[in-house]
């Protein structure tokens, strides 16, 4: 699963992540994940499956969802990505992180910084989702500790946050 | 002193905000310096014997690191309840997955290739597969005759009822593997330094469980191994013995190459290397009286255990005692038995033999009421445990649990008679047919029987230097909310706001061992603990004339800082002292088996489309006496959890086995369900409370996982009007049950047309 080392010689790639321009030294098939958490330090993307079912490698590219362990990292050049670290501002949580806790939405944690992210995403389509559109729109992203119900909560309860704020 | 109540409250997760900002350091997350990443070389057939080892060509062997069981500088094994099972193989191997050689590299990406180019030729032994294979014992591949461990449980006179019996009931139910599948695979780091010794970093449940084997297998003394705790990405069970088998590798690797090695594994390696759940056959033979009283019954339970001992007994131990379910057996006779088979070993997965045991129990009690006439409601009101009444192990039930009217709040909750009236009418034409399915069960907390006394767990708590207090257990944070729970309970018993507590690490340089994280016994039996040691910080303050009776937060800040200041270390510690009036007699299986058992009601409203013999849960009402909820929000949500999980076990989740080894290994084709394929799952509570845990609390965390699945399959078979008695029950599995039933009415129809 981790076999997409050496090819084609390494190149330099640039691209957003969180606001700020990186640029990397990388075989171009290398994927996203892995040059996100070992070259740029970013470990809250996580590896469940790599192969694209799980979600938990989650980030938004250029506003889209996408699992980075299905990106090679050519595929980002000149995109803006926006992993976990990026969500907060600050020590302020985003109103989804701060939902995701009062509603327990997170027990062990593997799987919050994508559905978060997967979280945001939809409520950036869909402002004001009802319980099946949130639990459609989450179908991507694989939880074995909470059974969904206080995570569609938690998205639940940051819509309405959102609107009434 | 805080007036306000700290336990009960749903208070915030400790760890909450660094998993939901993605700060939390799981092992892989980790980066040593110098690092070397490990692989494993397995074996690739179920059972032989090694003949020769090849390193082929193409790969630069001179920069790997290699480590074969020679290398092993203790005894060659992963040290549990026996030690039988080899860290690495070196003369037979008896499992498709069995581990034979461990690599190292600095470069992670030539691993794979490097493990392919190694080539184990072996002599094949002829393998066994299931539990049946295993019965006929033509081939013995474990002690004389494949049998791990029996139990025998008997009460009364269970010969003496077959003549007496208006009815004798008999079934038989089956439960296949499953797969733990938390979302962090398993993983380990392993340091090694001549004068600090080893240290392991990993995602695991029981730090001490690995401390142990690794003591043995790297011949070091204890002080020389540490074992820390990473945060963990679920476990289940999963990471309870396993994680050993991976330290192990680890630290042989960090040991022969002087360089700390990361080995992580992959979901494919994962999924068909570690353990999964036991597969079972139970078979129920029952006497009844014509007005529905059960007179007695033989249940014989068989667990698959896979190659190794590993921690069957224990399972089958909890699956035996919970065979009889919450009912009231005047006499039984339970025969449990764990056998071998060519499979990797199956291992602890929340519930632990229970819900093997129950699933039987619970489809059967339908099919006695089919065959008495009475209701499912009215079969099981009829026969539930009552206050006095004892247990199949002759355990006498103190509590004054109404299992009776626990059943009809379920009912109500749930509108079961009314959906019953409409589905008999609606089932009657579509291409849709609905039903409703009950499962009334039970959960033991803590370990079986005399487990607790030998663990002899110890808690501490500190008073730090700023006033704050600290609670010192190897007990594991990975998702149920041990950390938030144990807080809550010392700032409970010391009057503190709950932000004055904080956790230490589970590192077994730090923290004492409180016993391993499984059995649902760390809120009930650990927080016990914690909450003795907490008394015993207030208790010291006040007897040292630092504090008086009745205090502020601030004034124990002040009295602890000049405690600490004066005495440089400030710890109370607190072990387990097994209550006087439990006892339990491991000869005869008999006695107190659990301290405390939960109760709980589930029901479930199934629709089954007759196009495509899927199964969708309408609603799911899930009731249960857990004692006092200490922590409503994270106590619910291990129950849906657990639900959830039992859903895919009953529903979805199919290991497809060849030759001992999963072929499905992969999120792809192993299916568990998502947030779309679930109900909304209705939890309930009812608080009895228990004297013998922390504010009257029992444990939570396996009972969701026993109900759902023969909840789920009494509704399927309500519906459909065919009996089902095996779990997973995939859409197909429905077709050709229905199918076959359909070729049987046509037969007899043919016959009674033919004249008979």
């Amino acid at each position: 699963m981790n076999d997409s080392g050496p090819g084609p010689a390494k190149v330099e790639i640039s691209f957003a992540v969180n606001g700020e321009t990186k640029t990397v030294r990388s075989y171009p098939m290398e994927r996203l994940l892995d040059v996100l958490r070992r070259d740029l330090g970013l470990t809250g993307a996580k590896e469940g499956c790599g192969e694209g079912e799980c979600g938990s490698c989650a980030v938004l590219m250029d506003g889209m969802l996408v699992n980075s362990c299905l990106v090679p990292v050519l595929q980002a050049e000149a995109s803006s990505i926006v992993t976990i670290e990026g969500l907060s501002d600050g020590e302020t949580l985003h109103i989804l992180q701060q939902a995701f806790i009062d509603c327990g939405g997170a027990q062990c944690g593997i799987c919050s910084p994508g559905m978060i992210l997967a979280a945001s995403h939809l409520l950036n389509q869909n402002a004001d989702p009802t319980v099946e559109e949130i639990r459609e729109g989450l179908a991507g992203n694989l939880c074995r500790c909470t059974g969904y119900s206080q995570i569609v909560e938690a998205v639940a309860e940051a819509a309405r946050r959102r609107t009434s704020a | 002193m805080n007036s306000e109540r700290i336990v009960g409250r749903s208070v915030p997760r400790k760890e909450g905000r660094d998993k939901v900002t993605g700060r939390s350091k799981y092992v892989d997350d980790m980066v040593l310096p110098n690092m070397l990443f490990g692989a494993t070389v397995r074996s690739q057939i179920p059972r032989g014997r090694i003949n020769k080892i090849t390193f082929g060509p193409g790969i630069a062997w001179d920069e790997f690191v290699i480590v074969s069981a020679k290398d092993i500088p203790g005894k060659n094994c992963i040290a549990l309840i026996g030690d039988d099972q080899p860290c690495l193989a070196n003369e037979f191997v008896n499992h498709p997955e069995e581990p034979i050689l461990l690599l190292a590299h600095p470069d992670r990406h030539l691993l794979p290739k490097a493990v392919e180019a190694v080539s184990i030729e072996c002599e094949a032994l002829p393998a066994i597969f299931n539990i049946e294979e295993s019965e006929c014992r033509s081939e013995v591949i474990w002690g004389e005759n494949n049998i791990f461990k029996t139990y025998l449980i008997e009460k009364g006179d269970i010969d003496g009822v077959w003549s007496k019996a208006d009815f004798i009931v008999e079934g038989e139910y089956t439960t296949g593997a499953q797969e733990q599948l938390y979302i962090e695979n398993n993983g380990m780091i392993a340091a090694f330094d001549g004068a600090q010794g080893l240290t392991v970093w990993g995602s695991l449940q029981c730090p001490y469980y690995i401390h142990k084997a690794l003591i043995g297998l790297c011949n070091l003394p204890a002080e020389k191994v540490r074992v820390v705790q990473m945060e963990t990405g679920g476990a289940f069970g999963g990471k309870e013995e396993y994680p050993s088998m991976i330290a192990a590798h680890a630290a042989l690797l960090a040991m022969k190459s002087g360089r700390p090695v990361k080995l992580i594994y992959d979901r494919m390696e994962d999924m068909a290397a570690t353990t999964k759940r036991h597969p079972s056959r139970t078979r129920h033979r029952t006497a009844v009286t014509r007005d529905g009283k059960i007179l007695g019954g033989e249940i014989e339970s068989t667990i698959d255990g896979g190659a190794y001992l590993t921690l069957s007994p224990v399972v089958l131990s909890r699956g035996a005692i919970h065979a009889g379910g919450p009912y009231h057996w005047p006499n039984v006779r339970i025969r449990a038995t764990a056998v071998a088979t060519n499979a990797p070993p199956h291992g602890a997965f929340r519930g632990f033999g229970a819900p093997q045991s129950l699933f039987a129990m619970e489809r059967h009690m339908d099919r006695i009421a089919e065959a008495t006439g009475l209701s499912p409601i009215e079969i099981r009101r009829r026969n539930f445990l009552r206050t006095g009444d004892t247990t199949t192990t002759e355990q006498v039930v103190r509590e004054p649990i109404d299992l009776g009217k626990l059943l009809d709040r379920g009912l109500e909750i749930s509108d079961y008679h009314s959906k019953k009236k409409r589905f008999a009418i609606q089932n009657k034409g579509g291409d849709t047919r609905k039903g409703m399915g009950i499962a009334t069960f039970l959960h033991g907390a803590g370990f079986t029987g005399s487990g607790e006394r030998y663990l002899s767990s110890v808690v501490g708590v500190e008073g730090c230097a700023d006033g704050s207090v600290r609670v010192l257990v190897s007990s594991t944070e990975f998702g149920q909310g041990t950390k938030t729970v144990l807080s809550q309970i010392a700032a409970e018993a010391l009057g503190l706001p709950y932000d004055s507590v904080s956790m230490g690490q589970a590192d077994t340089l730090e923290v004492p061992n409180s016993g391993p994280t499984v059995a649902s016994r760390t809120v009930m039996v650990v927080g016990k603990l914690v909450q003795s040691a907490a008394l015993g910080i207030k208790q010291t303050l006040i007897s040292s004339g630092l504090l008086s009776e009745a205090y502020s937060a601030d004034e124990f800040r002040a009295a602890c800082r000049r405690y600490v200041s004066e005495h440089h270390q400030f710890r109370s510690w607190s072990r387990y002292e097994a209550p006087a009036d439990i006892f339990w007699d491991d000869e005869k299986y008999r006695g107190e088996a659990y301290a405390a058992f939960a109760w709980a009601v589930y029901i479930a409203e199934v629709t089954v489309d007759l196009t495509t013999f899927s199964v969708s849960i309408d609603d799911f009402v899930a009731l249960q006496e857990v004692g006092k909820v200490l922590h409503p929000l994270l106590a619910t949500g291990q129950i849906i959890g657990g639900v959830a999980q039992a859903i895919g076990f009953c529903l979805y989740e199919k290991v497809v086995w060849q030759n001992g080894r999963m072929q499905n290994n992969q999120m792809t084709n192993y299916i568990m369900p998502t947030s779309s394929d679930l109900p909304a799952i209705r939890v309930f509570f009812e608080e009895l409370g228990n004297v013998y845990g922390a504010y009257g609390a029992k444990g939570i965390g396996e009972l969701p996982m026993d109900g759902p699945a023969p909840a789920i399959v009494n509704a399927v078979s309500d519906a459909l009007g065919v009996h089902f008695d095996s779990v997973p029950l995939l859409p197909e599995d429905i077709m050709d049950k229905l199918d076959s039933a359909r070729l049987a009415v046509a037969a007899e129809e043919a016959d009674v047309g033919g004249g008979r």
